[in-house]
Formats: C-alpha cells, structure tokens, sequence
C-alpha cells in the first residue's frame, strides 16, 4: 500500500479496511488479522495497527473478542451506515471538485442526469447495432 | 528502558554526541534520524556499552551501560563484521558463543524466510543478502532492545520489505527499536517515533502520527525544515 506520509497512517488503513468492509470484500464476521500481523501485512508500527482496530471498534464496524481476535461486524445495519458514510464522502469530494470549477449544486445535477442519458443512449445504439 | 542526561561524547575538542537528553520506553520504534555526521551512530555505541562516554550519563533500567546491560542490548553495526570464509551457519555459531540469548532455531528460521541459504559463504553474498544476515543474526537474539545501524542502506526494494516485516514481526510491547537511516521515506510507516539529531545535538523527539493529524507533516518534510537550507 502506498501512504500519504503527512496524513496519519492509522487513518489511511482504516479507510481501506473501511471499503473492504463496505464493498463485501470483507464479509460480515470475517476474522481479521492481529495487530503483530497486520502490523506486518501493511508495515507499519505495532501501535499503529492497535490504533486501527480501536477506532474501528469505536466506530461500530469491528469487535474484537478476547482471546479470538478482531471480526468485521455482524450487524448488516452498522455496514449499510458505513456505506452511505463512504459514499456521502465521495460525494462531498466530488462537490468540492465541481465548485472548485465554478459549478453549482444545480449544475453538478444537470451533468449527473446528462451523463445518464447519455449512457442510457449509447446502450440503445449498441443494442440497436447488435440487432 | 534507556535514559541519558546530559550525555556526550567528545573526540578531541569535537562533541560527536552534545549533551543529549533522551529517554526511550518499550513498546515503541525510534527512528534515529540526521545526516551523516549527527551522532547517530555514536550514540547507538554509547547506548550499545561499545563506546563510553565523555560526560553526562547513559542508564539502562536505572543502571549505567556495561557488562549486564550488553546481555539485553542486541546492536547491528554498519561495518561488517564476518570473515569472508565464514557461511551464514559459522555466522550464527560465533554469536552463539557470544550471547547467550541467541537462538539457533530463530536465526534459521529468519534465513529460511528471507529466503538466505544457511550453507552460503559469506564471501558470496550480494549486499542486500549481506544486509539480510546482517539483520538475522542480530533478531535471532531474544533482547530487549535491538539497535539497527542503517539496516536500509544500499539494498534493492525487495531486501527492503524482507528487512521491514522482519523487524515489525519483532517489535513488541516490552521492547524498543531503534533504527537509524537516512533513507526517511523507508523510516516513516515503522517507527512511531523520531529523534532528529544535528550536530550531536537533540533538536527533537516527535510522535510521528501526531505530528501527522496535528502538523500535516511528514517525518520527510520535518526533516527538510531541521537540515535543509543550513550548513551541516
């Protein structure tokens, strides 16, 4: 993994372990590596990786049993709220970009409902090549 | 764990180490950072019981360095230090006779993983291979504190990750770490802690993530405000 070295790197694990969780690719339950292994998956610091999994558990999206270790969360609604977390963040990104360019909410709307269209569009003309 | 006050070194008129006050705990991984020249190596020698000191005080659980604390203090040096004859079994054997907390079985289950041939002469290996024993034979003691003298210098990227897993998979809550290197990208995700050190002089101790959240500053871009823009 390459990291920012000036944002906190707990933070950038937490966020890719975050995506796993909420794009599936880390189950519901799925046990996830100790601290000493994590640590060395992603090299980093021992009390680096303590610090993901404490945010994670704090966050409600990890629990850690003693003496089993650290499992993704169970509760279907702790990963729904997670992802709409993920994708009001991708969201805000994305907004931030557009007024960046000078363009409203209101554009940002217009363009998203083009590009709809426009794809709706190419996929009749390539059914209609096919055809 | 280790604690120095004051502490110094001089050769001649020239302080290597300039009263440094410093104080490392277990459960951490220090990042001795500075140019060639600021008393990295230096003061991992004093704090090693290699070389002693001009002034101040180095203290080990309360006690000066010596005899008893060299049985807890593991030091990797930059100079190589096998005889070229020598396989990286006969390197194993030779700490073996010297420390008692060295582990056969560690050190050849350290060369199994960085994939290094035990039956290898010393005289064959590449530099990165050269750096892996180097690293090895020095984990493979059961201490409480493990010094690492550049152990990124002058290895291929790959040498570099073996190295780096080899010592997170060490660090441990009741153990410090202290590396140096002037490589700082390599420095930034293993330590949680850097001593940057000019001139012999501690400028400063930082907890690294903290600086990160509260600074937005990399270990990289301290480094350049501390040493960029002066002499030495």
């Amino acid at each position: 993994m390459n990291y920012d070295p000036m944002k906190p790197i707990w933070l950038q694990v937490a966020t890719r372990l975050k995506r796993q969780i909420a794009t599936g690719t880390l189950a519901p339950g799925a046990k996830l590596p100790g601290g000493r292994e994590l640590a060395a998956q992603y090299g980093i610091n021992p009390n680096t990786a303590a610090r993901i999994y404490q945010e994670l558990e704090r966050e409600g999206v990890c629990a850690t049993s003693r003496g089993l270790g650290t499992f993704v969360t169970e509760d279907e609604r702790a990963v729904q709220s997670l992802r709409r977390e993920m994708a009001h963040d991708a969201l805000e990104q994305f907004l931030e970009e557009l007024s960046g360019l000078g363009m409203t909410v209101g554009d940002a709307i217009d363009l998203i409902k083009r590009e709809e269209s426009n794809n709706d569009h190419m996929q009749t003309t390539d059914e209609e090549v096919r055809q | 764990m280790i604690t120095c006050r004051q502490l110094t070194k001089k050769y001649g008129s020239k302080a290597a180490v300039d009263a440094v006050d410093l104080t490392l705990e277990p459960g951490h991984v220090y990042a001795m950072m500075g140019p060639n020249g600021s008393g990295k190596t230096t003061w991992m020698k004093m704090a090693a019981g290699l070389v002693r000191s001009t002034g101040g005080e180095i203290l080990y659980n309360g006690k000066p360095i010596g005899v008893e604390s060299r049985r807890h203090v593991a030091y990797m040096s930059t100079e190589p230090y096998f005889y070229n004859w020598m396989t990286a079994r006969d390197v194993g054997k030779y700490y073996q006779d010297f420390f008692d907390d060295f582990s056969m079985e560690k050190y050849e289950k350290l060369l199994q993983r960085m994939d290094l041939d035990i039956a290898a002469k010393v005289r064959t290996l590449s530099s990165g291979m050269m750096a892996k024993l180097k690293i090895a034979v020095t984990m493979a003691r059961d201490a409480k504190v493990y010094m690492l003298d550049e152990p990124f210098n002058g290895i291929d990227l790959l040498a570099r990750d073996e190295i780096r897993t080899c010592i997170l998979e060490e660090a441990a809550a009741d153990k410090v770490m202290v590396l140096s290197s002037h490589l700082v990208e390599e420095m930034e995700t293993i330590a949680d802690w850097a001593v940057f050190l000019k001139n012999g002089r501690l400028v400063e101790m930082r907890d690294l993530e903290q600086m990160r959240s509260t600074d937005h500053v990399s270990m990289a871009d301290r480094y350049r405000e501390i040493y960029g823009h002066t002499e030495g």
